[in-house]
């Protein structure tokens, strides 16, 4: 399976912290409640989660991509 | 198009259970995702029913939260009065939604909110500690669901906890009036007081809270003073009626389900998942959104044309078969992993409730010290005696007396 790419638009983001509810490991919010990716490459495991972040978010803040 | 309104199912409807829809909404639910329904001014609006229809609405740009529109949707008669009409946030469209929104968010994220947790379990404990000691039975609505948000809330803003009981009543008059001209009174006197506040907060350079930090970057244009009486008033009335009712119509769905109550009792690490079931379960505001359609938008074989309303059912989104198998049972180990934070009790998109973080917290201090510290909790009321509010969306009880 490849792996994904995580992005996320910080101009969206609208602080509902729902990805970080998700994965803490991937998602962070920073001192301004905005959305951080701290690995934009997660592991295999993390990849339900972050699927999870994404179809949770309410912004459509977040988009994955599979990564070359 | 013209649509004879006579022949419509009316919204809203009354449930007979609190916390399941009204049988008409769930007979609708039966028949599709999108339905026309009359409200009391005899126009219409589109009541959502779908899981993905609803998302998809809330979450799409052309659709306006903009109360101050002459086509938005008037729900309840209350709802005419003028102070709903420029309500903070949630009745604002973007760019000016969005520089509101930032300027807040620090202030909900979920690590500020966790932070805030061992003071709102302290204030739970005290709570209790006080029921024991006046002795059985006690109203948990007055003694317990409602102080819990509304100290939190104060707090949060810097809005003395002392003048609680007036800023408690005038909420619940504004939000359950059976006219524009009660809520405008309410509302006004609301107004008033905030005003006041934040005058003293200038005049002090007060720092405690967001109504303090936000008076001082009032700069007229992206925050006006009339922006932030506003957002103070948003808040205060978004920040304990909901949490309250929801923590007490919590307790009575639990008490119900008494297996339910002993699988959360057994384990700790399930009170999130559980917190969200009775979210979903509950839905307190009955509503996830309203809007107004500015261009015409087709959905899954559904026209919404320019101009008309659309109001999206948390209860019965939150029963969608489709995302919900049995949806209407009350399950607290619902798959964590796929189904259960997916409920439209917060709304969704750009407009989710800022204060979910804060409320799924207060929510699970207060459920777990309340069954911790009164594990034999029950009504002093046969359940037939409870009294729900009736008449509108925003669910609740008016008093829930409980012995232990
Ligand atoms: C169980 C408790 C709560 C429920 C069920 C609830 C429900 C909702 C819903 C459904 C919306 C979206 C409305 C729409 O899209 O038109 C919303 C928005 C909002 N809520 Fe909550 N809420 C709760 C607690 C809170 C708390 C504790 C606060 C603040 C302290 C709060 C403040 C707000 C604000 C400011 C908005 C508007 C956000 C925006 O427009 O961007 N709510 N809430
Ligand atoms: S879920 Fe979306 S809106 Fe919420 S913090 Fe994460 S990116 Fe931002």
């Amino acid at each position: 399976m490849s792996t994904v790419r995580v992005e996320a638009d910080r101009e969206s983001c609208i602080s509902a912290g729902r990805c970080m509810a998700a994965n803490s490991s991937v998602f962070d919010q920073d001192d301004d409640g905005i959305v951080v990716v701290r690995t934009t490459h997660p592991a295999p495991e993390h990849r339900d989660s972050v699927r999870k972040a994404a179809y949770l978010c309410p912004a459509g803040a977040i988009t994955l991509r599979s990564a070359p | 198009m013209t649509v004879d309104t006579a022949l419509l199912p009316s919204y809203p409807q009354d449930r007979k259970c609190p916390y399941q829809p009204s049988p008409g909404y769930q007979e609708l639910g039966g028949e599709g995702p999108l339905h026309r329904v009359r409200l009391f001014d005899g126009k219409w609006l589109w009541l959502v029913t779908g899981h993905s229809q609803g998302r998809r609405l809330l979450a799409d740009p052309r659709m306006s939260a903009d109360r101050s529109r002459a086509d938005f949707p008037v729900v309840l008669p209350r709802f005419e009065a003028p102070i709903f009409k420029p309500l903070a946030l949630i009745g604002f469209d973007p760019p000016t939604h969005s520089v509101h929104r930032r300027l807040l968010a620090p202030d909900f994220s979920l690590k500020h909110v966790r932070a805030l947790r061992a003071d709102v379990t302290a204030l739970a404990h005290r709570l209790i500690d006080r029921i024991t000691a006046k002795g059985a039975p006690a109203d948990l609505l007055n003694d317990y669901a409602l102080p819990i948000p509304s100290m939190v809330v104060s707090e949060l803003l810097g809005v003395p906890y002392d003048d609680h009981e007036f800023f408690e009543a005038r909420t619940v008059d504004l939000l359950q009036a059976k006219s524009p001209e009660g809520a405008e009174a309410a509302g006004q006197a609301l107004w008033d007081y905030l005003d006041r506040l934040i005058t003293a907060k200038e005049r002090d350079a007060a720092d405690d809270g967001v109504i303090s930090r936000l008076a001082s970057r009032v700069d007229g244009v992206d925050l006006t003073r009339d922006d932030l009486l506003r957002i103070a008033l948003a808040l205060l009335i978004g920040g304990h009626d909901t949490t309250s009712q929801m923590i007490a119509m919590g307790v009575v769905t639990l008490l119900e389900h008494p297996d339910q109550l002993d699988l959360l009792l057994a384990d700790a690490d399930l009170v999130p998942a559980a917190v969200d079931e009775l979210l979903r379960v509950v839905s307190v505001t009955d509503v996830s959104g309203v809007r107004v359609a500015l261009e015409d938008i087709e959905i899954d074989g559904y026209t919404v044309r320019k101009g008309e309303g659309v109001l999206v059912s948390s209860s019965m989104t939150n029963r969608d078969p489709e995302v919900y198998p049995d949806p209407y049972r009350v399950d607290v180990r619902r798959t964590a992993g796929s189904a259960s934070r997916q409920h439209m009790t917060f709304g969704f998109g750009i407009h989710q409730c800022l204060g979910q973080n804060l409320a799924r917290m207060e929510l699970e201090v207060a459920f777990t010290v309340l069954f911790e510290r009164l594990p034999t909790l029950r009504l002093a009321v046969p359940r037939a005696d409870l009294a729900f509010r009736k008449g509108g969306t925003m669910q609740g009880v008016h008093t829930l007396p409980v012995a232990w």
